[in-house]
């Protein structure tokens, strides 16, 4: 399972591409996408919103389902999806906690 | 206190003027990411994991209080709310947003800042020993010099596309608390014997994949040749130094590859044409230079205080700021004090908007305005009355600034790692502040003594993990997250590299690990005197091997 991520040309922001080809602020609502056509179609997707000036560094995520929750496989990503573990106040951890 | 003069004010505001057009052209689409990328990072602003990152030069780490105000201010106003200071004395802004950095670069230049030199294959922002100015082993204020080798390098046509980046580093004192041996050049201040001033000279130190021991290339140079020598070595490096590959660009390699003799007479002959030219520095700047740099007037006082040693004498953490964060003043009755960024348990540089502020308002009353950051991610007060130091110390306890741990086994420097970094392998932060809990006690870091820990996040080393007397690199295997531990090294006068102990260690094993070390440590040192590099270097591997692995 994949999802395709970028960070927000303006400032910085992670989001990850969800329904509808739209940028999500959090990875649970980030679109799932199986098989190859699938993450080229979605990264297609992300490019040409990168050339809209929306977003930089598109790229693709390595995602396992845990507890029925979305998660990224690697570390780096899932300190992405969350903030610095350091700092549990900042980032997306703070705005879900909020939610 | 160095002031910019005209044309640098003029320049600094030039450059932010164009970066603002630089953004903006980006945001309407003139300029593609390939394009702006380079842009942005000439002016210090880095993507990472969750935001952009903004570094701030602060040469020399030298600033006033109406400076580190400024910092506060940026930190409370456009990022949230703290900064974190760096091992090449800089200080960065987690959470800015692309659109306000124009606007934070117009602050700064009001304040005589920028974030120019940060990044990008040029010479860097040159860095200095901390209480230069100050400290009582002095031979001479280094800064005026590093001052003079920025003036030299900011924009220089012929440098700003060097194979990779490159790094200066100056001390004014023989003990080198500026880590010179690993820096691409690295100078000492010294005197020959009719007592003219000049500087031993290294090169080709630094850390990274690669790290290397600078090497000497002259016992040395006159200070009129700083800047023709200089330019020969980076002349020589710029027409050598590899382009083909990216890991063995810096000057070191070269160093390592050419050979040091053939590269030293490449270097004096480059020298030799150039010596009497322009390059050439005339006393009168040297002086100019440093009148900017002049010590504020500080009164010769008594080398005791009372109240001072009353104090000492009742109240146990004072003594113990007291014993670890004073450094040796060259006027009597002075110190410099250490600012500890490193509370127990907490994130190695970080400070917060209302801790710059406080830092900046004791800088004022009791510090003559002068503030230092350290490469070893603190604060200095270098100039302060020793009779002061209870009074700035309370306000320091109040602030959370008061940790007397300098030198000590918390005292850690650590890289942002991947709690930010977006080249990192593995988290540094936390590994810190684990092991700052577990050796926090008072009296069990006073125990320990001396001993510096350093993590990096990745291979680049930012931590500076291969001079650490314990040394630890965050790397990623099978996607976890694991550490190697080197043992050994150092950033003195007398640097070595650190050698690598044996398999690395889990995220959850790496402070017992330690511990094991330090514990090896305490029942092998020969006397409380023998600090842990000392035995390490009497003993060798051995003893921590067998604790560690037991493979005896
Ligand atoms: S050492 Fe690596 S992880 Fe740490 S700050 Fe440098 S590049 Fe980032």
């Amino acid at each position: 399972m994949k999802i395709v991520t970028a960070n927000r040309l303006i400032d910085g922001e992670v989001v990850w591409l969800g329904a509808g080809n739209a940028w999500v602020g959090q990875v649970s609502e980030a679109l799932v996408l199986d098989g190859k056509d699938d993450v080229a179609a979605a990264l297609a997707a992300g490019l040409a919103s990168a050339e809209r000036r929306e977003v930089v560094d598109v790229y693709e995520v390595d995602v396992t389902e845990e507890d029925g929750k979305l998660v990224p496989v690697r570390l780096r990503e899932k300190i992405r999806a969350k903030g610095p573990t350091t700092h549990p106040e900042l980032g997306k951890q703070a705005q879900a906690s909020q939610a | 206190m160095y002031r910019y003069d005209e044309f640098d004010q003029g320049f600094v505001t030039q450059r932010t003027e164009q970066f603002k057009d630089q953004v903006r052209r980006r945001l309407s689409g003139e300029l593609s990411e390939e394009e702006f990328k380079p842009l942005r990072l000439m002016n210090g602003l880095y993507l990472q994991l969750h935001a952009y990152m903004l570094r701030v030069a602060i040469p020399y780490g030298t600033l006033n209080s109406r400076q580190m105000q400024k910092l506060a201010h940026i930190a409370r106003t456009y990022d949230r709310g703290y900064g974190h200071f760096t091992t090449r004395q800089n200080i960065q802004f987690n959470w800015p947003s692309l659109a306000d950095t124009p606007k934070i670069l117009e602050e700064l230049a009001e304040v005589e800042m920028h974030a120019i030199q940060t990044s990008g294959n040029c010479i860097r922002n040159v860095t200095a020993d901390h209480f230069a100015g100050a400290a009582a082993d002095e031979i001479a204020d280094p800064r005026p010099y590093a001052e003079i080798l920025r003036q030299w390098s900011s924009l220089h046509p012929e440098f700003s596309f060097l194979p990779r980046k490159f790094k200066i580093a100056i001390t004014g004192a023989p003990h080198d608390r500026a880590a010179v041996q690993v820096h691409d050049i690295g100078l000492q201040l010294t005197r020959n014997e009719a007592g003219e001033t000049g500087f031993v000279v290294f090169v080709g130190g630094g850390l990274g994949r690669t790290p290397m021991i600078g090497r000497k290339v002259r016992d040395f140079l006159p200070e009129e040749d700083l800047l023709a020598y200089s330019e020969a070595i980076l002349r020589v490096y710029n027409l050598y130094g590899r382009r083909d590959n990216k890991y063995k660009a810096r000057i070191k390699i070269l160093v390592h590859e050419t050979g040091l003799e053939e590269l030293k007479a490449d270097i004096e002959a480059e020298f030799a044409k150039i010596r009497y030219g322009v390059l050439r520095l005339p006393d009168e700047e040297v002086r100019r230079i440093e009148a900017y740099f002049a010590p504020p007037p500080l009164e010769v006082l008594p080398e005791t205080d009372g109240a001072f040693e009353a104090r000492k004498a009742a109240d146990a953490a004072f003594a113990q700021f007291v014993a670890h964060n004073l450094n040796p003043h060259r006027v009597p009755g002075h110190v410099s004090v250490t600012i500890s960024m490193k509370p127990i348990g907490g994130i190695p540089g970080d400070a917060t908007d209302v801790q710059m502020d406080e830092i900046a308002a004791i800088a004022k009353a009791y510090g003559h305005d002068e503030i230092r950051i350290s490469h070893e991610q603190n604060v200095i007060l270098p100039h302060v009355k020793l009779a002061d130091v209870p009074a700035i110390f309370d306000r320091l306890v109040a602030g959370g600034m008061a940790e007397g741990n300098s030198g000590l086994i918390t005292d850690i420097i650590a890289c942002p790692g991947m709690d930010y970094c977006a080249l990192a392998t593995a988290r540094s932060i936390p590994v810190a502040q684990r092991i700052s809990e577990r050796f926090g006690g008072a009296d069990r870091q006073a125990e320990i003594g001396e001993l510096k820990i350093k993590i990096s996040g990745c291979i680049n080393a930012c931590g500076h993990h291969h001079v650490g007397h314990i040394g630890i690199l965050g790397l990623e295997k099978k996607g976890e997250e694991f550490y190697q531990i080197t043992l050994g090294g150092s950033a003195n006068e007398n640097s070595s590299i650190g050698e690598i102990i044996g398999r690395g260690f889990s995220s959850e094993e790496v402070v017992d690990a330690i511990e094991t070390l330090v514990d090896t440590y305490l029942g092998l040192r020969s006397s409380k005197e023998e600090t842990f590099l000392d035995a390490y270097r009497r003993v060798g591997d051995d003893p921590f091997k067998e604790a560690l692995y037991g493979t005896g």
